[in-house]
């Protein structure tokens, strides 16, 4: 079953055809990757789905349920989170209050007047992020500010912030983005662990093949703002379009 | 017909001074990054150059002409300035009316040295800042400045004529052709206007034809790239900010004969001229200069009679109202560039 | 206990304290020394001293907590002060009605202003705030005088029709009071050469004061407070975590206008007074001055920024010269005129000007105001705790 329907959907910047006519089906619990050289449309894709970006045509369905038109808010209400190629996460507030937050929208929905209670009285909502910090090894880490943690600190930290929330779908762009060998393994560790032990879709747009085909359960490779090919990864490896699409005429960078 | 073009030269001379204001506004912001709220207090130190310069003259010694008595019959205590008398009296007394324009060449050096110092030891420290702590010390700075004039100079503005040849007023109608008396317009409004042009028009070809213009320009539009190029941009940025204020105090000290100067002139411009340089659209020279003009001549059509019989009040709001629908409607304000004070 | 943690708690009953006994504290010195000219235990002043710190607390849920600059505050302070003078000259003088109505007015209109001016965001909105508060005072001055008395303001008069009031006997003026007490009343107590003033005005507008805070603190210690200050760190992730900006700023922007109303609902309570130059700009920049010089984001810096400014603006302003020779008297005539030739440019008349130099020194070297301040010192006399437990309000840089 599939739980993320993109059809038809096309996308022009001016004279710019940033999306041509894309179709992609991702599967309920795989892992689904996006590869292209740059300039595919996978940015501009992925902007599509988390709401900031419309579409000029064509139709996004999520678990059934349309996300055309809808704010970025209402599109992670309905279960998509999304990590941030630079991690985004709340930099002048303590590691605690980071995970507090997307606890406290996954409960109240999107606007809540919830101004006398006090923040520790929310049993329910503090034993879960102090949980979730365990969880993620960050426990100790719990009274500093989340903008002098390492750079991988502050990964795991954003990552934490999205299951918290308990997603259905997980969008990722690029994880890996400048990360050495080793940060990369444990990165691909962690989302495998984080796929085996969840009820979770994980969509991936990543440049590095490592990374896709120690991950993905299928994968889309875009050229040109269309998919080129829909396979499974053992497939994807010799398929002469993929090689024409990053080594052909038009390489990008 | 000549209603309108009166009302559009009446709008001329608070224009003239908001557009040189926000020129130099955009100036500052677009080269060095910071919100200067200290911007009219540099203005109203200009016109208080003027002030100075004038008491400088007017500095006098007293002797006693035996040949006249006054009412009591004593001898007559008369005062001669220095000037009228190492001079001569005909190009003291001219020199002593001319006191506003001339006065340009002593606040050119003082602006240039206030400007050098305020950018070099405060500015500076404040680039990598949030804009509202610029805003906040700048505004800080603003409130010293006004009151250390307020100290000197007292609290009442003091008037400041212009030279006698352009005391007057003249028949603007007359002269392009209208009926006579209809548009009757003061000699120094018309000059002021013609300063301000010439001084815009001064810094545009400034920045257009010359290659350190060049540079700022281009500093303006991509600071990152510029800086490694090689070329020391922060040296011309301190220039910059040192011809925005030589432009706010020439705005300041050629506005005195309007606007006789007091302490806060400077903060009641600062306000509007923000607004003008929100509605120009943060970050274009040309949209503050346009806007500024603009704004200037609604706010005097706004004032006229027919348009108070029928929205009361209208001139006090007109500036503030335009402001907030171009904001909402044209978010960047009329010229403004993307992704300009966006964060 | 009432719901606070042991430091929040702390630090609020230590304000409460020091406001019950402000006019002891206030007036440390002999009535017949020197020295009283620095007792600032007058009603008037405690007055100021409260309701000036209801507004900077108000105005510090909006930018200590989003970051969100407003330029144009002084309008609901304003708007509240002429929704309150109305109450008071159509309804009673009791000042019951004047204050709730003051805080609704400043609310509605607070709405209004917000929902505008927050479609933008950064210096944009504010110049929109700062427009729309000068709009309000143009046109209070102007069109609106039947409703403001344009530049003259309203007072009480002996005709208005005060419809729940008994008629006033001839000859009495209408007062304003609270069942009955009257908001001028106080009390004296002379202790051997000292003279404390107890008013029922100051101790009204004290109370008010202390649940505002109360209710301050409440709404930074909640999740509401988390939310915005998620609003001023990073909005993008906000919207990314399934949070809408939009309604939690405009709120803040709202119960922050409600604060400056029950200021101005409050100051009409006091002095039975409005006039427009209350919304002029000026006024709005001196609470943000108010705000930043106690320290942006804490909890008891606003009141302390407004104490310190209004105390300034009203002993400061009262030392001349005259007075400074007093005191340099025992000085040589030569030392004494250079201390106040020195001296001199910044009193009196001239306290703005050790306002601009004060508030300068505190944006460049202590960003986080004189609580920041306070905390370094506690620290350099190794105090090792946390101060005040406010380590997790301080301002962003």
């Amino acid at each position: 079953m599939s739980i993320l329907e993109i059809k038809n959907v096309s996308k022009r910047f001016g004279g710019l055809k940033a999306l041509d006519d894309v179709n992609i089906s991702v599967k309920e619990n795989t892992v689904h990757a996006i590869i292209g050289p740059n300039g595919a449309g996978k940015s501009t894709l992925l902007n599509v789905l988390v709401g900031k970006l419309i579409p000029d045509e064509g139709s996004v369905e999520f678990d059934g349920n349309s996300l055309i038109g809808r704010k970025p808010h209402e599109i992670n209400q309905m279960g998509v989170s999304r990590v941030f190629q630079t991690p985004e996460i709340f930099g002048d507030m303590t590691v605690y209050e980071n995970i507090l937050i997307p606890l406290f929208a996954k409960r109240d929905g999107a606007f809540r007047l919830h101004c006398i209670e006090h923040v520790e009285d929310e049993k329910d909502i503090v034993e879960k992020a102090k949980k979730m910090l365990q969880d993620v090894n960050m426990y100790e880490k719990l009274g500093m500010r989340a903008a002098s943690l390492s750079r991988g600190d502050k990964r795991r930290l954003e990552m934490a912030m999205c299951l918290s929330q308990e997603p259905r779908l997980l969008l990722l762009d690029e994880p890996t983005a400048g990360m050495a060998r080793a940060d990369t393994n444990n990165t691909i560790d962690l989302l495998r662990e984080i796929r085996e032990t969840r009820d979770i879709t994980l969509a991936i747009i990543e440049h590095d093949m490592h990374v896709v085909f120690s991950l993905a359960e299928h994968v889309t490779v875009m050229a040109r703002g269309t998919p080129l090919v829909d396979d499974k990864p053992e497939n994807i490896k010799g398929h002469p379009k993929v090689q024409e699409a990053y080594l052909g005429g038009h390489k990008e960078g | 017909m000549d209603a309108i073009l009166l009302q559009i030269l009446n709008g001329l001379d608070k224009g003239s001074a908001y557009a040189l204001i926000a020129l130099g506004l955009t100036l500052i912001f677009g080269t060095l990054g910071v919100v200067n709220f200290a911007h009219g207090a540099l203005f109203m130190v200009g016109a208080f150059c003027a002030v100075t310069f004038q008491r400088i003259l007017n500095i006098s010694f007293q002797t006693i002409d035996p040949t006249k008595k006054d009412f009591l019959g004593n001898p007559l205590k008369v005062d001669t300035t220095y000037i009228e008398s190492w001079l001569g009296p005909n190009l003291g007394s001219g020199i002593l009316d001319w006191a506003v324009p001339i006065s340009i060449l002593f606040a050119i050096p003082v602006m240039i040295l206030i400007g050098y110092v305020m950018e070099r030891g405060l500015i500076k420290h404040f680039y990598r800042r949030p804009h509202a702590d610029q805003i906040l010390v700048t505004f800080g700075l603003a409130i010293v400045l006004q009151e250390i004039i307020k100290f000197f100079y007292g609290a009442n503005p003091i008037p400041t004529p212009a030279p006698e040849m352009f005391a007057g007023s003249f028949d603007f109608g007359a002269a392009v052709g209208l009926a006579e008396d209809t548009i009757i317009y003061p000699y120094w409004r018309l000059v002021y206007f013609l300063f301000s042009m010439g001084i815009i028009a001064a810094v545009f070809s400034f920045l257009q034809f010359t290659t350190f213009g060049m540079v700022v320009r281009a500093g303006m539009a991509d600071r990152e790239t510029v800086g490694l190029l090689g070329i020391n941009i922060d040296r011309r940025f301190t220039i910059m900010f040192a011809i925005a204020a030589v432009v706010a105090g020439l705005a300041g000290l050629m506005y005195t004969p309007i606007n006789a100067p007091n302490y806060h002139m400077g903060m009641d411009f600062l306000v509007l001229s923000f607004v003008v340089v929100v509605v120009g659209g943060m970050g274009s020279l040309s949209g503050a200069v346009l806007a500024g003009f603009l704004l200037g001549i609604l706010e005097s059509f706004a004032s006229m009679k027919e348009v108070i019989a029928i929205l009361p009040g209208i001139n006090q709001i007109i500036i503030y109202l335009v402001a907030i629908i171009i904001l909402l409607t044209r978010p960047r304000g009329l010229m403004g560039r993307k992704g300009v004070m966006e964060d | 206990m009432l719901g606070l943690s042991k430091s929040d708690i702390r630090i609020f009953l230590l304000v409460v304290v020091l406001t019950i006994f402000a006019p002891f504290i206030l007036n440390p010195f002999p009535e017949a020394s020197g020295l009283a000219q620095f007792n600032a235990g007058y009603p008037d002043l405690m007055q100021r001293f409260v309701i000036f710190g209801i507004f900077a607390i108000g105005f510090n849920i909006l930018f200590g907590l989003t970051g969100y600059l407003s330029f144009g505050h002084a309008a609901f302070l304003g708007v509240g002060s002429y929704a309150a003078i109305w109450m008071m000259k159509l309804l009673t003088m009791n000042v019951i009605p004047g204050i709730i109505m003051s805080v609704l007015i400043a609310g509605i209109f607070a709405v209004a202003v917000g929902y505008i001016s927050l479609k933008r965001t950064g210096i944009y909105f504010s110049i929109l705030t700062l427009a729309f508060a000068q709009m309000s005072f143009a046109l209070a001055y102007s069109v609106l005088t039947p409703i403001t008395g344009g530049e003259t303001g309203l007072q009480p008069k002996i005709s208005d029709p005060r419809m729940l009031d008994a008629a006033l006997a001839s000859g009495e003026a209408p007062r304003a009071n609270l069942f009955g007490l009257e908001m001028g009343t106080s009390y004296e107590l002379a202790l051997s050469g000292w003279v404390f003033t107890f008013n029922v005005g100051y101790y009204v507008a004290a109370i008010v004061m202390i649940i505002a805070l109360y209710i301050a603190i409440r709404i930074f210690r909640s999740p509401f407070g988390v939310m915005l200050r998620a609003v001023k760190s990073n909005q993008q992730r906000m919207r990314y975590t399934g949070l809408n900006p939009k309604p939690y700023t405009l709120a803040a922007f709202v119960i922050s206008g409600m604060y400056a109303g029950l200021a101005g609902g409050l100051m009409v309570a006091m002095d039975t007074q409005v006039g427009p130059e209350r919304m002029f700009w000026t006024a709005s920049g001196e609470v943000v001055l108010m705000t930043i010089l106690g320290g942006t984001g804490t909890i008891v810096g606003p009141i302390l920024g407004a104490g310190l400014i209004k105390y300034m603006e009203n002993i400061l302003s009262k030392i001349n010269a005259d007075i400074l020779y007093e005191w340099f008297a025992m000085l040589p005539d030569s030392i004494a005129d250079i201390l106040v030739f020195v001296i001199y440019p910044f009193i009196g008349k001239g306290w703005h000007l050790t306002l601009g130099i004060i508030f300068m020194c505190v944006v460049i070297f202590l960003p986080g105001g004189l609580v920041e301040g306070g905390q370094r010192i506690g620290n350099m006399f190794g105090r090792k705790k946390k101060t005040e437990g406010e380590k997790s309000s301080q301002p962003a840089e």
